[in-house]
């Protein structure tokens, strides 16, 4: 068993310091720098938090869609194998469905300020970034 | 993410030629010299020389570290880009003026020399910056003409670029994908959905293949310059129009579909009155879902770039390059988006 404090709360403690000491003493190409190292920890800590639950899920789906077991990466591939060969296809029963809930848990962890994830989820639209 | 350039003796070097060469144009040495950007194969500086400011865009002779990318490569020679230029800036399209191309007596290696433009090209600024606002209000009809008028322009040479078809299109881009050697179901259904349904093409032109926001250069009155013109071919112009519409430089203003300044209605007209066939909402809407699939494929090769580079060991990564990477997933939600509304 490892010690607490928790990794995950050593990261939280690491992104507000980042943001909040260091960030507002960087100048020109390292303010830049620093707002994608700060996104990219950010990530890391959504997947930290959000991956058990939403890897969970798509498996559930994947059994269903697919009546097999397996892990997640041989799940995918036999759906990528069954698109592929032309056994399924759009009009596939509960196959749009599947990827558009598996993109919404992806973009959680990836990028949840993008336009048509927040349109999708029902926040409000606050613009990225340039 | 480049890192400040330092004086190294090369650029001591570089610096030296490049004075030389503008000194030989009759503009004067080289004063200001920026580094703009430089990306995995090309360089762009900015500098001034007399009164001119000039931009140089170079080969930056960088190896290509993933060779099964290199051999579907699109991109043309710089010095073909230069010779597209002038003709757009003959064909009335705003472009800049292209000053030199690069000779070997001119110890530059591969690129050329144009006059600096002013205008913003950042798709964020320009979608959201009150400067802009009433840009935008012209900016899609706008595009629409700028697209005819490309279209139009007869190549002296047809040898300049490679005539490919909507489904030889599809098939690079799929072995593209296939490098990635990563389970992405939505990609491989979209693949299937655009190979059942490529479009027949009627007379190929000139097609720019990366006009979208974040390439154009753009003022208060709208579009001052047309760039990045690497991906040039021969084939369905409605590309163009398609690959402007594509949710992925809409910058957030996911309401506005084309560039996330305009109405696709905006476009068309722009496009039929600048002598433009009638517009196929169906094909450029095919061309839309291939937008989204050949982004996410691009940030794929992300993928692949940063596995090379881990296994290297010893190489600094950017970390531009993993969050490039993780931007595949916006595609897949686009892409589930756009196949939901064809059922």
């Amino acid at each position: 068993m490892q010690d607490t404090p928790a990794a995950i709360d050593v990261l939280d403690t690491v992104i507000g310091h980042l943001r909040n000491r260091l960030l507002p003493t960087l100048e020109g190409r390292a303010v830049f720098e620093m707002r994608v190292t700060l996104s990219a920890l950010e990530l890391v800590r959504r997947e930290f938090t959000l991956k058990p639950a939403s890897d969970a899920a798509e498996l559930g789906r994947l059994g269903a869609l697919l009546g097999s077991s397996g892990d997640l990466e041989s799940l995918n591939s036999a759906l990528c194998l069954g698109i592929t060969s032309g056994e399924m296809d759009v009009s596939t029963p509960g196959l749009l469905d599947h990827l558009y809930r598996t993109a919404l848990e992806k973009l959680a962890v990836d990028q949840p300020n993008y336009g048509a994830y927040k349109l999708a989820t029902g926040n409000p639209a606050i613009h990225n970034k340039d | 993410m480049t890192a400040a350039s330092t004086a190294t003796g090369t650029e001591t070097e570089f610096a030296a030629a490049l004075s030389a060469l503008t000194v030989r144009l009759g503009f004067g040495e080289v004063r200001n010299l920026r580094h703009l950007s430089g990306g995995a194969s090309k360089q762009t500086w900015a500098f001034d020389a007399g009164t001119a400011s000039l931009v140089l865009r170079r080969d930056s002779g960088t190896a290509i570290i993933v060779p099964e990318l290199a051999e579907i490569s699109t991109s043309i020679p710089l010095e073909t880009e230069a010779r597209l230029m002038i003709l757009a800036g003959r064909a009335d399209v705003p472009s800049p003026e292209v000053i030199r191309v690069l000779e070997p007596q001119d110890g530059l290696g591969v690129g050329f020399v144009m006059r600096h433009v002013g205008g913003e090209a950042l798709g964020g600024r320009i979608v959201r910056n009150s400067a802009f606002a009433s840009a935008r209000e012209q900016l899609a009809f706008q595009c629409g003409e700028i697209l005819a008028r490309i279209h139009a322009i007869s190549l002296p040479d047809t040898a300049m670029l490679t005539l490919r078809s909507p489904k030889e299109i599809i098939d690079t881009w799929r072995a593209v994908h296939e490098v990635e050697h990563w389970p992405r179901p939505v990609f491989d259904l979209a693949f299937q959905w655009l190979g059942e349904r490529t479009p027949d093409v009627g007379v190929p032109m000139l097609v720019h293949g990366d006009f979208r926001n974040g390439n154009l250069l753009v003022g208060p009155d709208g579009v001052t310059a047309v760039l990045d013109w690497e991906l040039a071919y021969i084939g369905d112009p409605m590309q163009d129009l398609g690959w402007l519409c594509t949710n992925s430089w809409r910058f957030g203003a996911v309401d506005k579909p084309v560039g996330g300044f305009g109405t696709r209605e905006q476009l068309f007209a722009g496009y039929e009155s600048g002598g433009g066939a009638p517009v196929d909402p169906e094909r450029v809407r095919f061309w839309e879902i291939f937008g989204s699939l050949r982004w996410g494929v691009m940030c794929t090769m992300s993928t692949v770039k940063f596995r090379e580079l881990r296994a290297d060991g010893n190489v600094e990564i950017n970390v531009d390059l993993p969050m490039i990477a993780r931007r595949a997933s916006e595609t897949e939600l686009d892409l589930v988006n756009l196949l939901r509304e064809t059922v």
